[in-house]
C-alpha cells in the first residue's frame, strides 16, 4: 500500500521526533550488535579484529583462554561481595536518612553526593594514595578492590533505596499500626516488602557498576586481574572472541532480569 | 460567645470535675495539640456516645484530622486525656487500642490481595477462623468476587469499601473515618454515604467521621460537631445545628445565612425585639445567642419570603420594604435572588418554584418577610463572613 | 473551657491544610540513637575510603617530587608540584575539557531527541524503550568500546562510505583522531544524559505543550518558551552526569585515539602506574577535582537548580 505523497509527508512530520529518537537508539545498539556478531566470529588472526567467518566455537569453549575465565570469576566474586556489602550498608543508611532525625543531615547528603560527582580517576587515585601512604602499597589486590567497589557503589545504593523509601506512602505504615501490627510486624509485613524492589534494583545496579569498573580497579588492583582489566590488557595484544561471549551473556542476563521485573510489576498491577 | 461545647444540649454535656462515672463511649478531655508554635487543637472536650454516628465537620486546617489521629494513636496530645469505654488510652500505642481507621487515601497494602488486606488486623491478633470472618465481611461490602485481586485492580469505590471492611472486621470500639469519600466522584459519594450509614446501623459500632463536606456530615451523622481553628464551635443534631446556629461561623459554614446588623430593643421571657435597620423584628429568646445590645439578625435564604410591594405575604412578621432585585438565578427547583436593601446590603432569597409566584426580574422592586420563629440572633463581635468561604463547595 | 470568639490570626495566615495531616516529614522522623546507628557503617566507610583518601591525595600532591615509591616521600609543602603539573600537562587538561564538553553537547542533542520521543511520542512502548536505553549499559564498557574500534576501523564500512562520499580523503581515517574519541565518549555516556532528561520531561503535562501550540502557534517558539525551560532541571543534571565522567575518562582516548588524543585521566593513570610519580599525579588529580567542583558550583548556581538528585 503506498500512500499519497501528501499523507506520507504529514505522517513523517508527525512522527519525525519518534523516528529521530529511534535512530538515536539504533546508534546505541550498533556496537552491541557488533559484540553479539563477534561472539560468533572465527578469526583468521588474533591481531586483526574483524569478522572472518561464522562459528559457535567461542560459545562452546568460553574458557579456551583460561586467564579470561579466571578474570571473569574474580569479577563475579568481587561483584557479589561488593553488592552484598554496599546494599546492606546503603539500605541501612537510606532508612536512617528518610526515617530518622540526626545532626548533620546536609553534610551526610554531601558525603553521599560527592563520590558520584567525582571523576573515577580521582576516586581511584585518592584510594591508591591512601593505601600507599598507609604502607599497603604492596598488598594491593582482591581486598583493596573490594573496598573501592563498596565505596563507589554505596552512594548509588543509598540514592536508589532512599528514592523508593521517600516515595512510599507513609499512611500504609500507619494503617498497619492501626490494624494491630507492632513496629516490628509493620516493618517486616509492610515496609520491607514495599521497599524490596528498590533494594533489589539498587543491588543490580551495584553489581553492574562493580563488574564493569576499570578505572578505579586498575589503580588499586596490584597483580589481581578483573574482567575489564583483562580486556584492557588484550586490547593491545589481540582480543580473544570469548570476550564478546561474556559481553553478550551480560547483555542477555540483564535484559532478562529487567524484563522479568517489568512483567512481574505488570502482573501485580493486573494490567 | 464562649463555652459552646459545654452548653450544647444535644451532644452530651461534659461532667463537672470530680464526677468519675465510667463512660462507655469515647471521651476527650481538655485535649490540646501543638505542632511547634501552631495550635492545631485547643483544649477540646468531646463526648461521643457509644453506638452513635458522630461527625467532625470543619474546613481544612481546623484540627479535625488531628483530633482523629490522636484518637487513633497516630499523634500524641500535647496535654489532656482521651478515654475509651472508661480506659485512658491517651498514650496507648496505635496497635494496642481498639480503634480502627479508614484512611483518606484508603492506604490499602498494594502488595497484598484484597483478602489479605482485610485479614491483616485479625492475623496480627492471631484470631481463629480468619477465612470465615473475611468472607463474611467481604459479603457485607459486596466484594466477595474480588478477594484474590490486588488493590490497584479495583475501582475507587471498591477500594473504599475494602478499606471499610479492613477496619470493620476488627469490630473496634470506635471506627474512625478520615474524609473517606473525598476521592470519589459526586454520584458515587452519595451512594457510599447511604451505604456506610446502612453498615453502621447494621454493625452498631461507634463511627467518628471527619469531613469538610457539610452535606455529607448532615446526611450521615446523628451528631455533628462543627470545628473551627482548633475548637468546637457547636455540636448537636444536624437539623438543630442548621436551624439554630450559635455563631456566624456555623451559620455560614452549614448552608448559607443572611446576617443583618441590629440593635436589641427589649428582652422578654421568650422573645427578643430587635431594631433592624429601622424595622422592628422579633427573635425567639432560645435562638438569641448574645447578651449585648447589638447583634446579627440571621435568617436562612429559603426562609425569606419575597413578594411585590404591598402584597400580603404569608408571614406574621413585619414586612421589610424597599428591596430591589439585583440578581436572579434560576436553578430548577428554586429561584435564587439577590435583593439589594435600602441600607445597601444584598440579601439572599431562595424561592421554591411552586408555581404560586411568578419569577421576578432584575431591577424589580420587592418586599421581604419571614416568620419570626426562623430568625436567630448572633454576637456582633463575630465576623459576619466567618466560614462563608470554606463552606462553599 | 473553650473560648472561641475569632480564629487566631495565625490560622488565617495558613489557609491551606497546614496542620492536617500534620507535616509528615517533620513529625514522623524518629529521634534517638537508632538513626545514628543505621547511618554509622556507611558513613564510616565513606569517611575511611573516600574522605580520608582524598585528604591523602592532597597530601601526596604536596610531597617532595624527588622521592619515590621505594624510598618514600617527604612532606615538603611542595606547591610547585601544581605549577609543574599545569606546565607539563596543560594540553591533556584542556583537551579533556574540550572533548568532554563536545561529547556532552552531542549527548544533549541526541539525548534530548530520544528522551522527548520516549516521554511524549512512545505511548505504550515507553517502558520498553527505557529498558532499551539502559540495556547497552550492561554490556561491558570496554567490550563496547572495542566494538567501536572495529566499526571505525580503516577498512571498515564507515570509513569506506565516508571515503566514497569524499567526506574523507582516500588515506583519511577515523581511528586515532579526535572524531573517534568524541564519538566514543558520546556513545558511552549517552544514557547518563537520557535518563535525567526523561525524568524531567516526563513530569511535563502534555497539555502544556498543546496549550503552547495554541498560544504560540509556531512549534519552535512553543518548544523554547515552554518545554525547554521546564526540562532545565534534567538538562542541568544530565550535562553534569555526562560531562564529569566524560572529561575524566581515558579509555576512549586510549582505545580509539592515539597519543595525540591523550586525556588527563590517562596521564594520571600512567603517572601512577608507569612513571610512579605520585606527587605529580596527585597534583593533577586535585586540579581535576577542583576544576570540576568549581564548574558544578557555578553551573548549578547559574541554572538555579538545587535538587540535583
Amino acid at each position: 500500500m503506498s500512500r499519497p505523497a501528501g499523507t506520507t509527508g504529514r505522517w513523517v512530520r508527525e512522527h519525525l521526533v519518534l523516528l529521530l529518537g529511534l535512530l538515536v537508539l539504533v546508534y546505541t545498539f550498533v556496537p552491541i550488535a557488533v559484540v553479539v556478531l563477534m561472539s560468533f566470529n572465527d578469526p583468521d588472526s588474533r591481531l586483526i579484529y574483524r569478522f572472518d567467518g561464522f562459528t559457535i566455537d567461542n560459545w562452546l569453549n568460553p574458557c579456551a583462554e583460561p586467564s579470561m575465565c579466571d578474570a571473569v570469576v574474580r569479577s563475579v566474586e568481587i561483584g557479589l561481595l561488593a553488592t552484598v556489602l554496599a546494599t546492606l550498608l546503603g539500605t541501612l543508611a537510606a532508612f536512617a536518612m528518610v526515617r530518622h532525625r540526626f545532626v548533620g543531615r546536609s553534610t551526610a547528603n554531601l558525603l553521599v553526593f560527592l563520590p558520584m560527582a567525582a571523576p573515577e580517576i580521582v576516586l581511584g587515585a585518592s584510594l591508591l594514595a591512601l593505601f600507599v601512604a598507609s604502607g599497603l602499597g604492596g598488598q594491593l589486590g582482591f581486598w583493596t578492590i573490594l573496598v573501592a567497589h563498596v565505596m563507589f557503589c554505596l552512594s548509588f545504593v543509598i540514592v536508589a533505596v532512599r528514592a523508593r523509601l521517600a516515595g512510599l506512602d507513609d499512611t500504609l505504615e500507619q494503617a498497619a499500626m492501626d490494624l494491630y501490627a507492632t513496629p516490628a510486624q509493620t516493618f517486616w509485613r509492610v515496609t520491607f516488602p514495599l521497599v524490596f524492589p528498590g533494594i533489589l534494583g539498587a543491588a543490580l545496579l551495584a553489581f553492574s557498576l562493580s563488574f564493569d569498573d576499570f578505572i578505579i580497579t586498575n589503580l588499586n588492583a596490584g597483580n589481581t586481574t578483573t574482567f575489564p582489566m583483562y580486556v584492557w590488557g588484550v586490547a593491545q595484544r589481540g582480543v580473544p572472541m570469548q570476550v564478546n561471549v561474556v559481553g553478550t551473556v551480560m547483555l542477555v542476563l540483564s535484559i532478562a532480569i529487567v524484563l522479568a521485573g517489568e512483567l512481574r510489576a505488570r502482573r501485580r498491577a493486573g494490567r | 460567645m464562649s463555652q459552646v461545647a459545654e452548653q450544647s444540649p444535644g451532644g452530651g454535656a461534659v461532667p463537672a470535675a470530680g464526677e468519675e462515672t465510667a463512660y462507655d463511649g469515647l471521651r476527650l478531655r481538655q485535649v490540646t495539640k501543638r505542632f511547634g508554635g501552631f495550635t492545631a487543637v485547643e483544649t477540646l472536650d468531646l463526648d461521643v456516645p457509644r453506638g452513635s454516628f458522630f461527625a467532625l465537620l470543619g474546613p481544612s486546617g481546623c484540627g479535625k484530622t488531628t483530633t482523629l489521629r490522636m484518637v487513633a494513636g497516630l499523634e500524641t496530645p500535647t496535654s489532656g486525656a482521651i478515654e475509651l469505654a472508661g480506659h485512658d488510652i491517651t498514650y496507648a500505642k496505635p496497635y494496642r487500642r481498639p480503634v480502627n481507621t479508614v484512611f483518606q487515601n484508603y492506604a490499602l497494602f498494594p502488595h497484598l490481595d484484597i483478602f489479605e488486606n482485610v485479614a491483616f488486623g485479625l492475623r496480627r491478633r492471631k484470631r481463629k477462623d480468619v477465612a470465615d470472618a473475611v468472607h463474611r465481611m467481604l459479603e457485607l461490602v459486596e466484594l466477595e468476587s474480588q478477594a484474590k485481586k490486588k488493590p490497584a485492580q479495583l475501582s475507587g469505590g471498591q477500594q473504599q469499601r475494602v478499606a471499610l471492611a479492613r477496619a470493620l472486621i476488627n469490630e473496634p470500639e470506635v471506627l474512625l473515618l478520615d474524609e473517606p469519600l473525598g476521592a470519589l466522584d459526586l454520584k458515587l459519594r452519595r451512594a457510599m454515604q447511604i451505604e456506610i450509614k446502612r453498615i453502621q446501623v447494621e454493625v452498631g459500632l461507634t463511627f467518628v467521621h471527619v469531613t469538610h463536606d457539610q452535606e455529607e456530615a448532615m446526611t450521615m451523622a446523628d451528631t455533628v460537631a462543627v470545628m473551627n481553628a482548633g475548637v468546637i464551635e457547636q455540636m448537636g443534631a444536624p437539623a438543630e445545628l442548621y436551624e439554630n446556629p450559635r455563631s456566624t461561623f456555623v451559620a455560614n459554614f452549614l448552608g448559607q445565612s443572611n446576617l443583618i446588623e441590629g440593635r436589641v430593643l427589649r428582652r422578654d421571657a421568650d422573645v427578643v425585639s430587635v431594631d433592624m435597620q429601622g424595622i422592628t423584628v422579633s427573635v425567639p429568646a432560645a435562638r438569641a445567642h448574645t447578651d449585648g445590645d447589638r447583634g446579627w439578625v440571621g435568617i436562612r435564604p429559603e426562609k425569606v419570603l419575597i413578594g411585590e410591594p404591598g402584597e400580603e405575604l404569608d408571614a406574621p412578621g413585619n414586612t421589610i420594604p424597599g428591596g430591589v432585585i439585583s440578581d436572579v438565578s434560576f436553578v430548577g427547583v428554586s429561584t435564587q435572588y439577590l435583593v439589594r436593601m435600602p441600607w445597601g446590603q444584598e440579601l439572599q432569597v431562595f424561592s421554591q418554584n411552586t408555581g404560586r409566584h411568578r419569577i421576578f426580574r432584575h431591577g424589580e422592586p420587592v418586599e421581604l418577610s419571614w416568620r419570626p420563629e426562623y430568625a436567630f440572633l448572633l454576637d456582633i463581635s463575630q465576623d459576619a463572613h466567618a466560614g462563608a468561604e470554606e463552606g462553599e463547595e | 473551657m473553650t473560648s472561641t470568639a475569632q480564629p487566631p490570626p495565625l490560622v488565617d495566615a495558613l489557609p491551606t491544610a497546614e496542620a492536617e495531616p500534620p507535616e509528615q516529614g517533620g513529625s514522623r522522623r524518629r529521634g534517638g540513637l537508632t538513626g545514628y546507628l543505621l547511618l554509622l557503617p556507611a558513613t564510616l566507610w565513606l569517611l575511611l575510603f573516600f574522605v580520608v583518601p582524598f585528604y591523602s591525595l592532597v597530601a601526596t600532591s604536596l610531597f617532595d617530587p624527588s622521592g619515590s615509591d621505594f624510598r618514600g616521600y617527604e612532606m615538603t609543602w611542595e606547591f610547585g608540584n601544581y605549577v609543574d603539573a599545569v606546565r607539563d600537562y596543560w594540553q591533556p587538561l584542556l583537551r579533556s575539557l574540550w572533548y568532554g564538553g563536545l561529547a556532552t553537547l552531542f549527548c544533549l542533542v541526541l539525548g534530548y531527541v530520544l528522551a522527548y520521543a520516549i516521554a511524549f511520542k512512545a505511548g505504550r512502548w515507553k517502558n520498553l524503550l527505557l529498558v532499551l536505553v539502559v540495556a547497552p549499559f550492561f554490556t561491558s564498557f570496554l567490550v563496547r568500546t572495542l566494538s567501536w574500534k572495529l566499526i571505525l576501523a580503516d577498512d571498515g564500512f564507515v570509513v569506506e562510505t565516508l571515503q566514497f562520499l569524499h567526506l574523507l580523503g582516500d588515506d583519511g581515517r577515523l581511528l586515532a583522531t579526535p572524531v573517534a574519541v568524541v564519538a566514543g565518549l558520546t556513545y558511552n555516556f549517552l544514557p547518563f544524559m537520557v535518563l535525567p532528561l526523561y525524568a524531567s520531561l516526563e513530569k511535563i503535562d502534555p497539555r502544556l505543550i498543546e496549550a503552547s501550540g495554541d498560544l504560540y502557534a509556531n512549534p519552535f517558539v512553543g518548544f523554547f518558551k515552554v518545554t525547554w525551560p521546564l526540562s532545565l532541571p534534567g538538562v542541568v543534571s544530565g550535562t553534569l552526569l555526562t560531562f564529569i565522567p566524560a572529561a575524566g575518562d581515558f579509555i576512549n582516548a586510549q582505545l580509539l585515539g592515539s597519543p595525540n588524543q591523550r586525556m588527563v585521566g590517562g596521564v594520571v593513570q600512567s603517572l601512577f602506574t608507569d612513571a610512579n610519580d605520585y606527587p605529580a599525579a596527585g597534583a593533577l588529580s586535585v586540579i581535576m577535582m577542583g576544576g570540576i567542583l568549581m564548574m558544578v558550583l557555578v553551573y548549578v548556581r547559574r541554572a538555579g537548580t538545587e535538587d540535583l538528585l
